[in-house]
């Protein structure tokens, strides 16, 4: 199953464990996760279910393209991880 | 004696003075390093709420029921989801809360009551407590929104919150730059206010629309309702018949630009602004800090300097950044330069918060 991993950053506000889960598609996943902390939600994603534009969400070692498009396939053997896009100087 | 609450760039601060014979202090410090945007301490229970701006993972609200000691989280505002097709499927405005710029408790008959005023400009009412919010449909979705644009941000914003305290279903709204508006229902329906006021720096045709006036805060007189005052992108401006007509003031001098106007709660006449320059210049004149207060309705202005630095000041109040506590003569001021003053005569006077604090955006007192 893949992996869902939250940055300390987060949960720093929110708690929630690293998690293997349930899913075929980052979406998917995502929600999974949140089902552990349901606040962490609003933390990575608007109101619209778009990615935040300060948050940044890999699938292994690749930055997902989209923001707003969350069906991009997963497997079982995938490492989601979810940080703050780190700007400014 | 009332506490002063800080909304800072880096945290909420407390401010106390433990007795008549000690000085104003830092009190506590609570959400370090955070943004927080906007500070309400309800007066019909005691709650406090903090809004927060988080860099990254955006705005949140917290609710302190034992004077900030703890904190919980609560659900924030949000937007329901964008429609994709119809009238609003090509808004311009995204549905997403940035900010919230304003919050108000309701009506001492009504005591869960809240309102929360937001960039892009949505106004929100809470039933409960904060425990779940609802976007107020009727001025969201009502087609003159499409005129209204952001002053000096990306997009409009609801920064100002007025219930009557005697028709708490009577609320005075003002958006920059959206104008003023009013419910008679707690938002079911609206009215557009704010007839008189003039963007003198807009085309013609323009400058006298009620649709698009640079509102830069508005304040109640709470013993007299009718009564409201408006600081402007252009000057000030003062309503005696609850928003319909307003009439500009003798602008104070050495300036009518500003972003902040605090009306006295029991004296009709009188109120406090906090000048700066001009729109392209947001700092104090010649660097010199001041209040001004008005005591015969806008008429005549006087310039409170005492305990203000007078040479190369570069601080600018924002529009929630000026407050006069329950007493109606203890005030604070707090700048985007971190600076904080208090006043014990009514803005006379000043004293210097011996501090070095992060821009402030707003200040609140506790009842």
């Amino acid at each position: 199953m893949p992996t869902v991993s939250f940055a300390p950053q987060l949960q720093r506000h929110v708690p929630c464990p690293t998690q293997d889960v349930g899913a075929t598609t980052l979406g998917e996943a995502l929600r999974a996760a949140f089902l552990a902390a349901p606040l962490m939600q609003s933390y990575v994603l608007d109101e619209q279910g778009h990615v935040r534009k300060h948050v940044a969400v890999f699938v292994n070692n690749e930055m997902i393209a989209s923001r707003r498009d969350l069906s991009l396939a997963v497997g079982e053997n995938d490492s989601i991880m979810v940080i703050q896009a780190l700007s400014g100087g | 004696m009332s506490t002063l609450l800080v909304a800072s760039r880096k945290g909420l601060f407390t401010v106390e003075r433990r007795s008549a014979d000690a000085g104003w202090q830092i009190s506590g410090h609570h959400f370090h390093g955070e943004p927080v945007t906007q500070v309400l301490a309800d007066p019909r229970d005691g709650t406090w709420y903090a809004a927060l701006r988080l860099g990254h993972f955006g705005v949140k609200l917290r609710r302190s029921v034992d004077r900030g000691a703890t904190w919980a989280e609560i659900p924030a505002p949000a937007f329901p989801t964008k429609p994709t097709e119809g009238e609003w499927a090509d808004d311009a405005t995204p549905w997403t809360v940035d900010l919230v710029w304003s919050l108000a408790a309701g009506g001492a008959h009504e005591p869960k009551v809240l309102w929360a005023g937001c960039m892009p400009a949505g106004l929100f009412r809470s039933q409960d407590g904060g425990d779940s919010w609802q976007l107020i449909n009727s001025l969201w979705l009502d087609a003159r929104r499409k005129g209204w644009f952001g002053g000096g941000n990306d997009h409009p914003g609801l920064h100002s919150i007025c219930v009557d305290p005697n028709t708490s279903q009577r609320v005075t709204i003002a958006i920059s730059c959206g104008g003023v508006w009013r419910t008679e229902d707690a938002g079911k329906t609206w009215s557009l206010h704010g007839k008189g006021m003039l963007s003198t720096y807009m085309p013609p045709e323009l400058v006298a629309d009620q649709n698009t006036q640079d509102v830069h805060s508005l304040s109640m007189c709470t013993t007299h309702p009718e009564v409201m005052w408006v600081q402007h992108h252009a000057g000030a401006y003062r309503t005696v018949d609850g928003g319909v007509n307003f009439t500009r003031l003798t602008p104070p001098l050495p300036s009518d630009f500003g972003f902040v106007i605090v009306a006295d709660p029991v004296n009709p006449l009188r109120a406090w602004v906090a000048p700066a320059l001009a729109d392209t210049h947001r700092y104090a004149v010649d660097g010199a800090m001041c209040v001004m207060r008005t005591d015969d309705g806008g008429q005549t202005w006087r310039a409170f300097r005492n305990g203000l630095p007078q040479s190369h000041a570069y601080d600018l109040v924002y529009r929630h950044g000026l407050a006069l506590a329950p007493d109606q003569k203890t005030m604070a001021m707090a700048s985007t330069t971190g600076n904080a003053w208090l006043s014990e005569d009514a803005g006379e006077n000043w004293v210097v918060l011996d501090a070095q604090l992060p821009p402030v955006a707003a200040v609140s007192w506790t009842a």
